[in-house]
């Protein structure tokens, strides 16, 4: 049912997006095309990131490392629904997204994206950000040294879109 | 941040296919995963292109100006301390909406922006930590109440869309790609949420906490 009602979302997104242009009299197609161009932009831009990651991901993967943190921690997080595998993704998103992305490539390749850990992987890497990273940089902005309460805040929320996440998973599949 | 995350990788890898011996593996792996990065980039291309086509049309046709007004009475509730009409409410206001629709390049300039313009609120109110000229040296600069606020919002994530997730799974196969988004959504405004209600609990609580 979840998964059903998804599919229209995107078509119904373009649709909505396309009409509100032409009846603000847009260009639209001339905005497409503009801004399809800085879209493939950022991918370029990502590609050399990607290479780095991926095979950083590679190697640990190859190692047999991640198969390591997955056996160490996996049987804590197994009582909450969450797979081993899922366990050195949790850490990494904290600081990282882009080295988040090449673990989650990892988990698709090995498990497949519709399966309980791919389910989890994707839900839970669309409703959390990478927490340390984001606040070190928006705080480098302002000069703020010391964060206050912002830590405590933002684990919670993170911690109960993990927890949703989870719930999500197991009863989608 | 990221050097040492990637070097640590590298690095905790290789040494640890030392003790396994797993080296061959390791070996291959390099090479196979550059590839799959290539052909992975070679398939987002597409999505990326189209969304963000998408998106500068609503841009030009000022569906995201007209959002980031519906978003005030929003940004009121949550940050009565900062004046209406200031600017750092656009840049949160922009902030966020960039955030809902995805907009990865756009979000991070108004966020980096939002947070200086509450450094200035806090310059204008003389908070200690803020004067102008570095003040003493002994107040440390604490983040304001909005800042925190700020910043716990953004973290708890509103994205509604999770564009380069549905394109990860049509990419390894999924069965139904772009079948997450209901229920991304609802873990993310329950993530959300859950930030709100922290915010209006530490909110206007006095400093030093």
């Amino acid at each position: 049912m979840l998964m059903r009602l998804s599919v229209i979302i995107i078509p119904a997104l373009i649709f909505y997006i396309v009409l509100n242009g032409v009846l603000n009299r847009t260009d639209v197609y001339d905005a497409f095309v503009k801004g399809a161009l800085d879209g493939l932009k950022t991918v370029v831009t990502v590609l050399p990131t990607l290479v780095g990651l991926m095979v950083a991901v590679g190697v640990l993967r190859a190692s047999g490392f991640l198969a390591l943190l997955s056996e160490l921690f996996g049987g804590l997080t197994e009582k909450f629904g969450i797979g081993a595998e899922f366990v050195p993704l949790l850490f990494i998103k904290m600081f990282s997204s882009s080295a988040a992305t090449g673990l989650v490539l990892d988990i698709f390749e090995q498990y497949g994206p519709d399966s309980r850990t791919g389910l989890l992987t994707s839900i839970m890497m669309s409703c959390t950000e990478t927490c340390f990273y984001t606040m070190s940089v928006y705080y480098m902005a302002a000069r703020v040294k010391k964060t206050r309460w912002t830590l405590p805040g933002a684990l919670l929320a993170t911690g109960v879109g993990v927890a949703v996440s989870v719930v999500m998973a197991m009863f989608l599949q | 941040m990221l050097n040492y995350i990637w070097a640590g990788m590298l690095l905790v890898g290789i040494l640890y296919a030392l003790f396994t011996g797993n080296m061959e593996a390791v070996s291959n792996a390099c090479l196979e995963y550059a590839e799959s990065a290539v052909t992975l980039c070679i398939t987002m291309a597409g999505a990326m292109a189209l969304w963000v086509g998408l998106m500068e049309i609503a841009g030009q046709a000022g569906l995201i100006d007209q959002f980031s007004k519906k978003l005030q009475p929003f940004i009121s509730f949550l940050f009565p301390d900062v004046p209406e009409g200031h600017p750092a409410r656009g840049f949160i206001a922009t902030n966020l909406v960039a955030n809902i629709l995805g907009l990865g390049w756009a979000c991070t300039p108004a966020g980096l922006k939002a947070m200086e313009e509450l450094a200035k609120l806090e310059e204008d109110r003389g908070t200690p930590g803020y004067k102008k000229g570095g003040g003493e040296k002994k107040d440390v600069r604490a983040a304001s109440d909005a800042m925190c606020g700020f910043l716990i919002l953004n973290i708890s994530s509103l994205q509604l869309i999770p564009v380069n997730m549905i394109v990860y799974r049509t990419k390894y196969g999924s069965g139904n790609p772009s079948g997450i988004i209901l229920p991304a959504i609802l873990a993310t405004c329950c993530s959300t949420l859950a930030g709100i209600v922290y915010i209006k609990m530490r909110y206007g609580r006095k400093r030093g906490c």
